[in-house]
């Protein structure tokens, strides 16, 4: 695998290797000293666009427990509105030839893009509302870990679907795996033809039982600025997965961070049908097996990086 | 009101030519056969049977056989960028583009930095339209100052120094009101009301068509709504104040049912298709090539089919490009960053002709109509193949095979929906206003 730009870049072989390896590195984490040499001389730089603090300090630990020297490069929004394009900040740090760039901006297809001007594997960390797909990994390796197979399974995501990439990634990856999805949230903030990826809608909870696993997505206050909704109070009365409403043979999953009494009760959080901390210790080892995967297959350094082409009017 | 000749540019040596045995294509004039045709000091001399005419002395002499020659092409809808924004095209390379397309004359947008919203900025872009010109082109001023939608042009002002027209173009004058004032003012200015339909607060935050695609990608989207209702509302505001306007890069089935609707209640309203909303569909969007991010943006199938009806039944009287040059680097960014518009003169003929005509969807005759008609639906004089008329013609060779972009363009910009797309249809040679425009090197070689 040359680089991780969209969940639909792996089959369900390819999904299952990952895991496996994640697997096979979960035992890392229980040593003492967590650290293998696997990637020892790489360099894998994280270019964050948007603020992140889950995501990043996952891939950093991802990168460091398998010895690579990581590089942190926060492009806060000031640097971007002063006038650095994205090419241009890309082909700036890529002229320091790492290995692997983990990226996160706002835009869709930005990873996609960055492909084109330097050689490093790109890793999509999110990118805009298109798609996130790490967080799929872990979740699939998370329900796997805990089920060993999705097969069949019904999948529920609840909330703001129309800006979630989770939910985007999420879905293809869960269909590719063998469950069923049903995304579940406001009219407002469900796209209308959301169906094209394959999965149901639905507009109320009334169905939710029949649900194996429930992921609840994080719903954010500027959505009610936007008037998606009109209070947070009604939002959480119509879809607030809470103790009465969750059974006791479903799971519960959020990428975080959780909105407590918003999305979900706190009761629920903290519960026994959480899977919310497995998937934090499962981002680690999934984007460890990532990493693996688009660098250590490759040959020892990446191949220099091409000048950035001459604009001439014609 | 008199005002002073809208069409400006540089002008040149009137040309003395001969195109032997050439099919002559002229739909309104209802030429459809091959001719011999001769210009002579920049004027339509004789049109006479295929092999009749011998070569005079001191003129050029095209054989033009398995050729067509039709009326030249007018766009009543680009965007040359000057004053303000010359790195993505200015008057010389706008119009070169649009020579190199068959282009005898084209209509500029005001939406430039500063806006052209007043006549002393109109008429120091005429001045350098004298000077850099290739093609005769009018300028259009904008509808409310500065784009803002809230105060009125010195609309007469602006009329007597030369205006084709009013337009807020790149932006919908939001306030109905507003337009019913434009219009009502209209009575006494004169000069075609060009609307950009968008209703922002449907449109805000989107850089695509609200669609399964849209849904995909991840990307806000823009509903087809945003357009038609704005269209359906500023088509009844028209009706009701018996203003004339006209309707910009029609994009959704809707839009072109609201102007047919207000076309049979008697209303004076017009309509533009582009190229690129009648030959791709949102599906061009997948890979997030940014010269796909057009505003409108490209819209389903059934709007390209809406649209193509349209065009055929004469709903939509023209095809307009909106050609909308972009610096390379300003399109070099994520899709979501990227400035709307793609650049269009000089594969619109090639590009429809490719799409529409060769399979049989659209008649060569209708689509050649509707490349020309723009001009009169600026209350500009058509161009025709006509004795005694200015020689306003292109040359072109339908068989001829060519990849859009492959040789590079005339425009400053290279933002085209169809660059590297093969197609059929070259321009040859363009006579705009009696002098020689362009010149393909085929031709030059010959």
């Amino acid at each position: 695998m040359r680089h991780l730009l969209s969940i639909e870049d792996l089959d369900r072989a390819g999904i299952e290797r990952i895991c496996d390896r994640a697997a096979s590195f979960a035992e890392v984490a229980d040593r003492s000293i967590k650290k293998v040499p696997a990637l020892r001389g790489r360099t894998v730089l994280n270019l964050f666009y948007e603020s992140s603090t889950r995501t990043r300090s996952s891939f950093e630990l991802a990168a460091k427990r398998l010895s690579a020297d990581v590089v942190n490069f926060a492009a806060s929004g000031s640097s971007v509105e002063k006038g650095e394009s994205l090419r241009d900040t890309v082909q700036t740090l890529a002229a320091h030839r790492p290995h692997a760039i983990v990226v996160r901006t706002p835009w869709a297809g930005a990873s996609q893009l960055i492909t084109n001007w330097t050689d490093a594997a790109i890793v999509n960390a999110g990118d805009g509302q298109h798609e996130h797909p790490t967080q799929a990994l872990l979740d699939v390796y998370t329900l796997r870990s805990r089920l060993g197979s999705l097969d069949g399974l019904d999948v529920w995501i609840v909330g703001d679907v129309r800006h979630s990439r989770v939910a985007r990634s999420l879905v293809l990856a869960l269909q590719t795996m063998g469950a069923t999805v049903t995304v579940c949230g406001p009219p407002t903030l469900v796209p209308r033809d959301i169906a094209v990826l394959g999965c149901d809608v639905r507009y109320t909870l009334d169905e939710l039982p029949r649900a194996d696993v429930v992921y609840a997505l994080r719903m954010q206050n500027e959505r009610m600025e936007q008037a998606y909704v009109p209070t947070l109070r009604e939002y959480a009365a119509v879809y607030q997965i809470d103790a009465r409403r969750l059974g006791p043979d479903q799971l519960l999953m959020h990428p975080g961070p959780v909105n407590r009494g918003v999305e979900l009760a706190g009761d629920v959080v903290d519960g026994p049908r959480s899977l919310i901390l497995d998937q934090v210790r499962a981002g680690v080892l999934v984007r460890m097996a990532v990493l693996f995967e688009v660098l250590a297959g490759r040959e020892d350094g990446p191949r220099p990086t091409a000048p950035p082409t001459q604009e001439t009017p014609a | 009101m008199t005002t002073p000749d809208p069409l400006v540019w540089t002008g040149g040596a009137p040309v003395d030519l001969l195109v032997r045995r050439v099919h002559v294509l002229a739909p309104r004039e209802g030429i459809d056969a091959p001719h011999d045709v001769r210009v002579r000091g920049g004027s339509v001399a004789e049109i006479a049977p295929p092999g009749s005419l011998d070569p005079a002395d001191g003129e050029e002499v095209v054989e033009g056989e398995g050729l067509h020659l039709f009326p030249g092409f007018f766009d009543p809808h680009v965007h040359l960028r000057v004053p303000g924004q010359e790195h993505k095209e200015d008057l010389e390379s706008g119009t070169r583009s649009a020579a190199a397309g068959g282009y005898v004359g084209v209509v500029a947008m005001p939406n430039t930095t500063p806006v052209v919203d007043s006549a002393s900025l109109l008429r120091s872009l005429r001045d350098l339209a004298v000077r850099n010109a290739r093609v005769p082109v009018g300028f259009t001023a904008a509808i409310t100052r500065d784009l803002a939608g809230t105060e009125l042009t010195e609309m007469a002002d602006l009329r007597s120094a030369g205006a084709v027209g009013f337009t807020d173009d790149g932006r919908p004058v939001v306030s109905a009101g507003m337009l019913r004032k434009a219009i009502q003012y209209q009575r006494m200015s004169g000069g075609v009301i060009a609307l950009h339909e968008e209703d922002p607060t449907l449109s805000a935050g989107g850089a695509m068509r609200e669609g399964a695609m849209s849904a995909r990608l991840g990307i806000a989207g823009i509903p087809a709504l945003s357009e038609s209702t704005m269209v359906a509302r500023d088509a009844a505001i028209a009706g009701h104040e018996e203003g004339r306007v006209h309707f910009q890069h029609l994009s959704a089935v809707a839009s072109v049912d609201a102007l047919r609707a207000g076309k049979a209640r008697g209303w004076r309203l017009s309509g533009e298709a582009s190229p690129h909303h009648l030959c791709l569909t949102d599906e061009a969007v997948r890979d997030l090539d940014t010269s796909m991010k057009m505003n409108p943006p490209l819209g389903f199938e059934e709007d390209r089919q809406a649209l193509i009806e349209g065009v055929r039944d004469g709903t939509i009287e023209c095809i307009a490009t909106d050609h909308a040059p972009h610096a390379p680097d300003e399109k070099d960014v994520p899709f979501e960053q990227a400035p709307m518009g793609t650049t269009g003169l000089e594969s619109a003929f090639a590009a429809v002709y490719t799409q529409l005509v060769r399979p049989g969807v659209l008649p060569l005759g209708v689509v050649v109509e509707r490349l020309s008609a723009g001009a009169g639906l600026m209350d500009l004089p058509l161009p025709t193949i006509a004795v005694g008329a200015p020689a306003d013609l292109c040359l072109v060779d339908l068989e001829r095979e060519w990849t859009v972009g492959a040789d590079g363009y005339r425009s400053r910009s290279r933002n085209c929906c169809f660059d590297g797309r093969a197609v059929h249809g070259r321009v040859l040679l363009t006579v705009a206003a009696g002098t020689v425009a362009h010149r393909d090197d085929a031709l030059a070689a010959a």
